[in-house]
């Protein structure tokens, strides 16, 4: 018993991180499937910008989708959300904080993803090559119109015939290259200081009902789990009376349909008890076909009040 | 009795986590098949479609049978649909609750298979090159070829060794635009799945949540229940066998010692528990007469009940029970050894 609250016990205390380590692993499947994802620009002028910000936008949306998906508070929070008031008032805040912290968990991969797709730059020199002004780069400047197009747009494609030794179209790439890693630090940088203040600056503010809200958030988790296990617990002790049930009203049958003589003598305790008073073939293999033929009603009240 | 139901507990709750480990396992599984199997495109007209499209839509149907095939709870439904209501009704909401869940564990392999075709790309080049728009892709400068020329060159755009098509349209410039193709499809799955999973799981605890806690707990019970027979069962056939075995070693002594016409033995009352367990079969000639009576002749299936206490002068353990209802086949199949 001991051991079993010891366990239940960590288990209990690491709700919190089993949430922070799906968060984490959830970030670095994201850096893993960008390394893993074959990034080919279409390098025709419409399709590359709809194929560069959807490699940047999609990804994080499924991403964040995912986030919520595996979180089992949001489950919870949900149900506490739609549930029928009852007997139990419903707290607003406790809602509004358990939904707050796993919007900020599932925000984590996508961020993730978005930052690692900037600092790469592949994603944006793809979308905004053919928005680049021809008359900044030399080897552009003089061309016709649509024919600049054609070529703006296979400034991601170094392996390009028309590209392969083209230094204008590395002078291109190098720039957006600088503006993609510069915008990817930035954003990086805007987060950690907005999380640092948000984690700095919270003590300031209604630390009390932060803290009522945490408390029982953490109770409707607990409470919901253990709920859970005790059905189990509950359909284990049903099942095993119903078979008792089961096993007690065959003997009877059998009793009433032999004419065995009835047990005395010294073995009659130990293993004859366990037989239950099936000791045949016929009367096993009768019990089986009861079994599956006939299953007894889900009714052990009968057993109880014996 | 704690630590069991301490075991049993933590079995039962993680029965999810462990079909939850077996549809990752073919997840992982699905993508190793698709990496090391060797995609060879025909490069034909007709051919290609068909060999694209089925390396995208046959795996995904073996994989997901395969998921059913691996979950254990199958036999279990099965059972349950099948059985004649007999004293216990049946509830087609617990049923249609347990073919969901296995439905959406089996559905997680092919859509990993799906997603990784697509987003790789070869399966959607090699289907659908001939659909290539030469007219805004090619060079305007080509040489005019018939319509079945163009489909056997457009159909070596997969096979950059023996593509001759160069004038007509770029093999570079083709395969980027059916790789872009076929990347934003496998993504828009991967969002659209995503987001079907999202809306099931979301969506449920706002309606129905009440008849979803009865489905999850009436299936859990027909899960333990089932279980449990099992274990009595077991546990019953022991307890016969082992009485069975116990009243054949009885037969046999008794028999023998009734055959050679030896006074009883009389066991002294210290014998200890080594004597008792001895069953009566104390040389090595009577050990060989009754394995031999084992293989050859076993015993019925009938446990007749102890004898009642006879007071013929025998002492100890091992007093011969009456038979008065052991067939006389055996006795008599018995007394031909002697």
């Amino acid at each position: 018993m001991d051991r079993f609250r010891m366990i239940f016990q960590y288990f209990q205390s690491s709700s919190e991180s089993v949430m922070n380590g799906i968060c984490g692993l959830l970030a670095l499947a994201s850096v893993k499937m960008y390394t893993s994802f074959d990034f080919s620009c279409p390098c025709l002028p419409q399709y590359n910008m709809a194929y560069g910000l959807g490699i940047m936008f999609v990804p994080p949306v499924i991403l964040f989708l995912c986030g919520l998906i595996l979180n089992r508070q949001s489950l919870v929070m949900l149900e506490e959300w739609r549930r029928p008031q009852g007997r139990r008032k419903k707290d607003l805040a406790v809602i509004r904080y358990m939904c707050s912290s796993i919007v900020q968990r599932a925000m984590v991969a996508p961020v993730v993803w978005i930052i690692v797709t900037l600092l790469d730059g592949k994603c944006l020199i793809c979308a905004f090559s053919g928005s680049m002004d021809p008359e900044k780069f030399v080897g552009f400047a003089n061309v016709s119109t649509v024919q600049v197009q054609q070529l703006l747009a296979k400034v991601p494609c170094k392996d390009d015939e028309l590209m392969r030794n083209n230094t204008s179209r590395k002078a291109v790439s190098r720039y957006l290259h600088c503006w993609s890693q510069a915008l990817g630090w930035s954003i990086l940088l805007i987060l950690i200081v907005a999380a640092f203040l948000a984690r700095w600056l919270r003590p300031c503010f209604n630390q009390a009902t932060l803290l009522q809200a945490r408390h029982w958030s953490n109770y409707i988790d607990i409470e919901q789990k253990i709920f859970e296990e005790t059905c189990c617990e509950h359909s284990r002790l049903f099942a095993h009376k119903c078979i008792l049930h089961f096993f007690e009203s065959m003997r009877q049958e059998i009793k009433l349909h032999s004419f065995s003589l009835p047990r005395e003598g010294a073995g009659a305790e130990g293993e004859e008890d366990l037989l239950q008073g099936i000791t045949d073939q016929d009367q096993v293999n009768k019990l089986l076909k009861t079994w599956y033929y006939e299953k007894p009603p889900l009714d052990v009240s009968q057993a109880t009040q014996r | 009795m704690d630590k069991f139901r301490m075991i049993f507990q933590f079995f039962q709750s993680n029965q999810e986590s462990f079909m939850n480990g077996i549809c990752g396992i073919m997840a992982l599984a699905s993508t190793q098949m698709y990496s090391a199997f060797d995609f060879n495109c025909p490069c034909l007209p007709h051919y290609n479609l068909a060999y694209g499209l089925g390396i995208l839509l046959v795996p995904p149907f073996i994989l997901f049978l395969l998921g059913f095939v691996l979950n254990n709870n199958i036999s279990m439904l099965a059972e349950e649909w099948r059985r004649p209501q007999g004293q216990r009704g049946k509830d087609p909401a617990v049923l249609r609750y347990m073919f969901c869940s296995m439905a959406q564990r089996a559905m997680i392999a092919p859509a990993v298979w799906v997603s990784v075709t697509l987003l790789d790309g070869k399966c959607i080049t090699c289907a659908f090159c001939t659909s290539v728009p030469v007219e805004t892709l090619g060079n305007a400068s080509h040489p005019p070829l018939s319509q079945g020329e163009i489909q056997r060159v457009l159909a070596r755009i997969p096979c950059k060794e023996i593509y001759n098509g160069q004038q007509l349209i770029a093999n570079e410039v083709a395969v980027r635009y059916l790789r872009c193709i076929s990347q934003a499809l496998g993504w828009c799955f991967v969002l659209l799945m995503t987001m079907l999973a999202f809306l099931v799981r979301s969506l449920r605890p706002c309606f129905s949540q009440a008849a979803f806690l009865k489905s999850r707990y009436w299936s859990h019970y027909i899960d333990i229940e089932r279980k449990l027979f099992d274990e009595t069962c077991a546990e019953h056939a022991r307890s016969f066998a082992k009485v069975c075995i116990q009243q054949f070693f009885e037969g046999m002594s008794t028999d023998l010692v009734a055959a050679r016409c030896h006074l009883p033995r009389k066991v002294p009352a210290d014998a200890g528990e080594a004597a008792e367990k001895l069953l009566g079969i104390t040389d090595r000639g009577t050990m060989n007469m009754a394995l031999k009576s084992w293989h050859r002749c076993k015993p019925p299936l009938h446990l007749h009940p102890p004898a009642l206490p006879t007071g013929n002068g025998w002492a100890g353990e091992g007093q011969p029970p009456t038979h008065p209802s052991m067939p006389l086949r055996e006795t008599a199949a018995y007394y031909s050894w002697v």
